[in-house]
C-alpha cells in the first residue's frame, strides 16, 4: 500500500495535483433503426455525467454491478472510446477529444490490464513478442537490447525469464495474467487501468495477483484505477472507492469510511449482500441483509431524479423530481461524497435498524 | 442404508489421447434430507464431474464410473439408464451455472417448465401450465401469468436463474444439486438467489448439494463442507469445523487467499504458490505437496505416499500428525485472517 496521505480534495479544489480528473463525463451509445438511412431513435446512457479524480500514487476502486458503466468509464479514461460529453484531464492536459495519433505518445503513460488472460494475449505470438510489442509500437530505444528489457519485466512480475520464447497456451491462467501485467508495465506508465484484473482467476491465484499488484505499486510508484465487481477485492487494494449505479457515481469515499460508514442506500445494500465466510455469523448477517427488489432499470430510459429511487426504501417525492448532487455531507468528512437526498443514518447500519431497512426494502417490491 | 444419499468410493475416469484423467478418484460422503452439503474446490478439482456422476449424466465410450451412489435405498451406478432417467427431474434435479445455456432459446419459459412437469406427471397441458405459473410466482417472478409466455432471452440474468430454479423444483425433487448457481450473477442478485434456495429448502425439506469455488457462498448455505483437490476429498466436516478449525493446509490456503470484508486490510493475502495440478499428470503422493508449505516436514512421506482421509466426524487427508495441525493453524494462519 502506498503511504501517500489523503488530502481533503473536495469538488471545489480544481487541481490539487491530481493525475487524472474527470468532469461531467458522458458516453451515450446511439440506438439506430433503418439500414440505408440510419435514424437515431434513442441512446444507451452507459455513463451519464460522472466526476472522478485520482491522485498520483493512489488506487481508486470503481465498483458496481454489471451494466452500471464501470467498464465504459475505464475505456473512456484510456481513450479507447470517444466521450459524448465532459472532460478528461490527464496530468494537466485535456485529452477528451485527442485523435488516435495525438493520443499515441500519451499511451506510454496510461496502460490497461484486461479481465480475460485468454483472449487478451495473441496465441500466435511468443511471450517475448507480446511483452516487447509496446517497445516496438512506440519505437522506444532499449539500451540493453529488447530481449534483456523483456526478461527484466518477466522477472519483475514473477515469471521465469527463460520462458521468453514460449507461447501463451503453455502458461496457466495466473501466469497469463502476469504476462498481461508485464506488457502493461513495459513503458513505465504512470496510470494503470485494471478492468476486473482477478475475476477470471481461481481463489488461490487471485491472491497471488493481488499481492503482485500491491508490490508493483510500492516498487514503481504506480497509480491504479481498479474496476471490479468484487467488493472484498476492491476493499483490499483500494485507497479510495467510488460506487457506480446506472451510469452515475453515487458515492466516493476513502476505503475505510466507505466500508464502515456507507452513506448511500445502494452502497449499504451492496455491502450487506456480500456473503460472510463464517458460518457462525451467517444468521446475523442474513437478518441484517438488505435484499433489493427487482432488477436494475434500463440505461436507455433511466428513472427521473435519483436513479436508485425505484428500488430504494427511503425514496420520497423529491427523489423523483430532483437529481441529488454528489457532495460531502454536513458534518461528514470532506472527502466522503454521496449523491442522496436521504443518506443512511448510523442506526440503520446494524441491529434493529438494519432489520427495519430490510423489511422496508422488501416492501418496495410489493408496491 | 440409513442416510438419504450415500456416495461410496465414487470414481469417474475419462480415457483421453493424453492418458487417463482421474477427474473424481474415490469420493465418499453422505447427506440427509433437509441438510446442505457444500463442495468447494478450484477449477479442475472434480466438483462438477461429481455432480454429473450422481445424476448419471456422464455418457460415451471414454468414461468409466465405479463406486456406489445410494439415493433413498436405490443404487444408481449399476441401475439401468431408464431407471435413472425416471428419477432425474422427479427425485433429483440440478441447477446449472449458466441459465442461458441450460434453457432452450426456442421455447418459452412456460413450455419448458410444462414439459418438465408432464414428463413425470400425467396431467393435461392446462393443468401443467397452471402449475408452471404457480411455480414461477413461488420463485419470485413478478406477474408470472404474463412472464410464462416469454422466451429466456426476455428475462434478465437473475430472473433467468429464478426461472431455471422453478423448472428444477417443479416436481418437488428430494435432492437438489446446484452447480455454481450464482457465479454468473451480481452480488445483490446472488443474495436474492441464495435466500430463495434457503427458503425453498425449508419449504420442501430437500437435500441440497451446492458446488462452488466461492467460500462465502458455501458459508451462507452449507451445513457440511467437502473440500476437493485433484479429484479427491482432502477435508470433510461440518461447516463450523472446516471454517473455524480447518486442518488441511489446502483449506488454510483457500481461507488465507480470500479477501473478505471482515478481515484486516493491512494484512497481505496468504497466497498458495503455483497453480492447480493437471488431472492427467497428478503429482505423486499427496497431490497438494508441490504447493504445500509443510510438505516433507519432519520427514513425513508427502511425496511418495497418498494420505488417507482419516477421522470420524471431521475427516482430513494429510500426513501432518493431527495433534500438530491446530497449533500450526493457530500460529501461522489464524492471526492473518
Amino acid at each position: 500500500m502506498t503511504a501517500i496521505p489523503h488530502q481533503p480534495a473536495g469538488p471545489s479544489s480544481p487541481d490539487g495535483g491530481n493525475l487524472l480528473e474527470v468532469t461531467g463525463l458522458q458516453k451515450h451509445f446511439p440506438i439506430t433503426r433503418g439500414i440505408v438511412f440510419k435514424r437515431k431513435i434513442g441512446a444507451v446512457r452507459a455513463v451519464d455525467g460522472i466526476d472522478l479524480r485520482i491522485r498520483p500514487g493512489e488506487t481508486l476502486g470503481l465498483v458496481g454491478e454489471s451494466g452500471c458503466g464501470k467498464t465504459t468509464t475505464g475505456r473512456l479514461v484510456t481513450r479507447l472510446l470517444e466521450p459524448t460529453g465532459g472532460k478528461i484531464v490527464f496530468n494537466g492536459r485535456d485529452i477528451s477529444h485527442l485523435s488516435t495519433g495525438a493520443m499515441r505518445p500519451l499511451r506510454r503513460q496510461v496502460q490497461m490490464i484486461f479481465q480475460d488472460p485468454y483472449s487478451s494475449l495473441n496465441p500466435r505470438h511468443t511471450v517475448g513478442a507480446i511483452v516487447g510489442s509496446p517497445f516496438r509500437v512506440q519505437d522506444l530505444p532499449t539500451p540493453q537490447g529488447r530481449k534483456r528489457a523483456v526478461q527484466d519485466l518477466l522477472e519483475l512480475v514473477g515469471l521465469n525469464p527463460e520462458h521468453y520464447n514460449r507461447y501463451p497456451h503453455e502458461f496457466s491462467g495466473g501466469q497469463r495474467q502476469r504476462i498481461g501485467i508485464a506488457r502493461a508495465l513495459a513503458l513505465r506508465p504512470k496510470l494503470i487501468v485494471a478492468d476486473e484484473p482477478v475475476s477470471a482467476l481461481d481463489v488461490s491465484i487471485q491472491a497471488q495477483v493481488v499481492n503482485l499488484l500491491d508490490d508493483l505499486q510500492s516498487e514503481l510508484g504506480l497509480t491504479y484505477l481498479v474496476i471490479a465487481h468484487d467488493l472484498s477485492v476492491v476493499r483490499h487494494i483500494s485507497d479510495r472507492v467510488a460506487v457506480m449505479y446506472l451510469g452515475k457515481v453515487v458515492e466516493v469515499a476513502p476505503r475505510d469510511d466507505l466500508y464502515l460508514r456507507p452513506m448511500h442506500p445502494y452502497t449499504l445494500a451492496l455491502l450487506s449482500a456480500v456473503p460472510v465466510p463464517d458460518p457462525a455469523r451467517r444468521d446475523k448477517a442474513q437478518r441484517e441483509r438488505i435484499l433489493l427488489a427487482g432488477d436494475v432499470p434500463s440505461p436507455i430510459d433511466p428513472p427521473s431524479g435519483c436513479r436508485f429511487r425505484t428500488r430504494c426504501w427511503k425514496a420520497q417525492d423529491i427523489c423523483a423530481t430532483t437529481e441529488p448532487p454528489l457532495v460531502p455531507l454536513a458534518g461528514g468528512a470532506a472527502d466522503h461524497t454521496v449523491a442522496c437526498h436521504f443518506p443512511v443514518e448510523e442506526s440503520e447500519r446494524t441491529g434493529r435498524g438494519a432489520q427495519a431497512a430490510r423489511e422496508a426494502a422488501a416492501a418496495v417490491a410489493e408496491d | 442404508m440409513s442416510k438419504f444419499l450415500e456416495v461410496n468410493d465414487l470414481r469417474v475416469h475419462f480415457a483421453t489421447d493424453d492418458g487417463l484423467v482421474r477427474a473424481v478418484d474415490g469420493l465418499t460422503f453422505a447427506l440427509e434430507r433437509g441438510r446442505t452439503l457444500g463442495i468447494v474446490g478450484e477449477s479442475g478439482s472434480g466438483k462438477s464431474v461429481t455432480s454429473l456422476g450422481i445424476l448419471g449424466l456422464h455418457r460415451g465410450q471414454s468414461v468409466r464410473i465405479s463406486g456406489e451412489v445410494w439415493l433413498d435405498g436405490e443404487e444408481l451406478i449399476s441401475a439401468p439408464r431408464d431407471a435413472v432417467r425416471k428419477l432425474r427431474g422427479r427425485k433429483m434435479a440440478m441447477i446449472f451455472q449458466d441459465p442461458l445455456a441450460a434453457m432452450h432459446p426456442f421455447y418459452t419459459v412456460g413450455q419448458q417448465i410444462v414439459e418438465a412437469y408432464r414428463v413425470h406427471n400425467k396431467v393435461s397441458k392446462q393443468e401443467a401450465r397452471r402449475h408452471a405459473i404457480d411455480m414461477l410466482g413461488r420463485v419470485g417472478i413478478p406477474q408470472p401469468h404474463r412472464r410464462v409466455d416469454d422466451y429466456p432471452h426476455q428475462f434478465s440474468g437473475g430472473m433467468r436463474q429464478r426461472a431455471m430454479i422453478a423448472m428444477s423444483l417443479v416436481n418437488n425433487p428430494e435432492l437438489l444439486i446446484a452447480d455454481e448457481p450464482t457465479t454468473a450473477l451480481d452480488v445483490t442478485v446472488q443474495a436474492q438467489i441464495l435466500d430463495l434456495i434457503r427458503d425453498l429448502q425449508a419449504e420442501f425439506g430437500s437435500a441440497v448439494i451446492i458446488i462452488t469455488h466461492d467460500l462465502g457462498v458455501v458459508a451462507e448455505l452449507a451445513d457440511d463442507l467437502l473440500v476437493m483437490y485433484g479429484g479427491k476429498s482432502v477435508e470433510y466436516g461440518t461447516a463450523e469445523q472446516v471454517f473455524r478449525r480447518p486442518e488441511h493446509p489446502y483449506t488454510w490456503g483457500l481461507l488465507g487467499s480470500m479477501p473478505r470484508l471482515d478481515r484486516d486490510v493491512r494484512e497481505r493475502l496468504i497466497s498458495i504458490k503455483g497453480s492447480p495440478p493437471s488431472l492427467i499428470n497428478l503429482p505423486s503422493g499427496c497431490a497438494f505437496h508441490p504447493r504445500c508449505p509443510y510438505a516433507e516436514r519432519d520427514g513425513i512421506p508427502c511425496r511418495t505416499v497418498v494420505p488417507e482421509l482419516l477421522g470420524d466426524a471431521h475427516q482430513v487427508a494429510c500426513h501432518l500428525p493431527s495433534p500438530v495441525r491446530p497449533g500450526i493453524f493457530a500460529a501461522d494462519i489464524a492471526p492473518h485472517l
